[in-house]
């Protein structure tokens, strides 16, 4: 998979499989904000996202966190590996990929990566 | 507006991330993150900048006895070098704050406080003195260091003569000479494991910060923010003021019985606990069974009943799972009990488990 990821303001990425799929997880700028990473809580296989919408929590050592859907869809599949291993996003935010959305209809505010380094560098 | 101890600019050298705590500007993690600077104070050693609290002194004639009714425990055969731990109640029995007393001599006492609570502190014990003694409030020209972890020893022996250092636990010595340093040491901490706490003059604060870095980093020593303070205190079990307790939870509900003393002839607050009666609520250990993480305030279900709230809880680095204290009814407080704490309105099985989670060997 070589598609481009698009980012939310709230600091989620997508990852367009193609119009109507896509691979949602969280920056690298985020699991550096939130430190080690210890627990994720996912979705189930099936259940509804929406735009702006939570769909997981992260935790941290220190706090808890909620991820917010950048996309309106269906659960087509969760990466499990989080579960066990919550640590894998925080060595590599950008291939730990937490879910997996279908029949997408809807598609929130979304910056090229290029926007969201300026983002995030303000 | 925030404070900044005296080691502000260490923090942000060592990219330290500063969040406002207690009216300070302090560092709750490093670059290393929480866990790794957890494991280290477990396994080697870790340095903490604890200068936000507190240091009182009662000096005079009467200082002893100013002590004796101003803390719940008993001070009367603490002897020169020795400190003690105690709660500070309300006439009520609630707890003003929890502080350590170091017996410089009979006529002067230091008191290290939280720093949530200093002006709270310094206003109540005021309004409470008696006699010939008087209150000082040095915490704005003293710096504590905490060093932390087994190999803290060897660290601080090549500062000073080894010999000179505190042995027993709970024990100080006042004017150490560390490379230079005039310092008061001793062996207490926060953490469960053995180490120093290290009073300096706030101006040989930054050059006593570094030389311990230096001096341990062969060591592996590093520096711990406030995160790794707090989980390595939930592990050991150790209350945190405004958690565990507060101005309305007794001492004795907060698991503290052992630093009460009623035999003691009087101080404030022995009324007020003793109408309290037999507690009905007390401090447990739970570790949660289930998937997430109870943090404080979550409410603690056994079937649809609520038996009590967590008042700390965090994902445990040494143990590898989510931990937590909560106040429970009495009635259901015994080890191994199995109940469900609501977290985010989502219940997660838990059980009592004994307090501390964690001991040194």
């Amino acid at each position: 998979m070589s598609k481009e990821f698009l980012f939310a303001k709230s600091h989620e990425w997508v990852q367009f499989l193609d119009d109507t799929r896509a691979r949602i997880g969280i920056s690298d700028y985020a699991q550096s904000e939130l430190g080690d990473l210890v627990f994720i809580s996912l979705p189930e296989e099936g259940d509804e996202v929406a735009v702006g919408e939570t769909f997981a929590d992260v935790e941290s050592v220190k706090a808890v966190s909620n991820v917010y859907s950048p996309v309106t869809g269906i659960v087509k599949a969760i990466n499990e590996n989080l579960l066990d291993q919550p640590e894998l996003v925080n060595s590599d935010a950008m291939d730990a990929w937490f879910i997996e959305v279908e029949n997408i209809s809807d598609r929130g505010d979304l910056l090229s990566e290029e926007e969201y380094k300026k983002l995030i560098a303000e | 507006m925030e404070l900044k101890t005296p080691l502000y600019d260490c923090h942000v050298k060592a990219e330290g991330k500063i969040v406002p705590f207690a009216g300070y500007l302090l560092p709750v993690q490093y670059k290393s993150g929480v866990i790794a600077e957890h494991m280290a104070v477990r396994k080697a050693a870790g340095l903490f900048d604890v200068s936000h609290m507190g240091e009182l002194v009662i000096k005079g004639k009467d200082a002893f006895n100013n002590i004796q009714m101003l803390v719940t425990n008993d001070c009367s055969r603490m002897k020169d070098g020795q400190v003690k731990y105690s709660p500070m109640c309300n006439e009520e029995g609630g707890v003003v704050d929890d502080v350590l007393i170091y017996r410089i001599n009979g006529e002067e006492y230091l008191i290290v406080v939280n720093a949530s609570n200093r002006h709270k502190d310094v206003e109540w014990m005021k309004a409470h003195l008696f006699g010939e003694a008087e209150l000082l409030d040095l915490s704005d020209e003293m710096a504590l260091i905490a060093l932390q972890g087994p190999l803290s020893a060897i660290i601080l022996g090549k500062l000073t003569d080894s010999d000179l250092l505190p042995v027993k636990y709970y024990t100080f010595k006042d004017n150490i000479d560390l490379s230079g340093i005039n310092c008061m040491i001793s062996k207490t901490g926060y953490t469960g494991e053995a180490g120093y706490e290290i009073c300096c003059k706030n101006e040989d604060a930054v050059k006593l910060w570094e030389m311990l870095l230096d001096a341990g980093s062969d060591e592996g020593l590093i520096p711990c923010g406030l995160g790794a303070r707090d989980t390595l205190r939930l592990e050991a079990g150790m209350p945190l003021y405004g958690h565990e307790m507060n101005d309305l939870i007794s001492p004795i509900e907060a698991g503290l019985g052992f630093a009460v003393k009623l035999n003691k002839e009087n101080f404030i607050g022995k009324k007020g606990i003793i109408d309290r009666g037999t507690p009905t609520r007390t401090r447990v250990g739970i570790k949660i069974t289930g998937r997430g993480i109870a943090r404080e305030d979550c409410p603690v279900f056994i079937g649809d009943k609520e038996i009590g709230k967590t008042t700390s809880g965090t994902h445990s680095p040494f143990l590898g799972y989510p931990i937590a204290m909560a106040l429970v009814d009495v009635d259901v407080s015994s080890i191994g009990t199995v109940l469900e704490v609501d977290v985010r309105g989502r219940k997660i099985a838990a059980e009592i488990v004994k307090l501390p989670f964690y001991i040194h060997e």
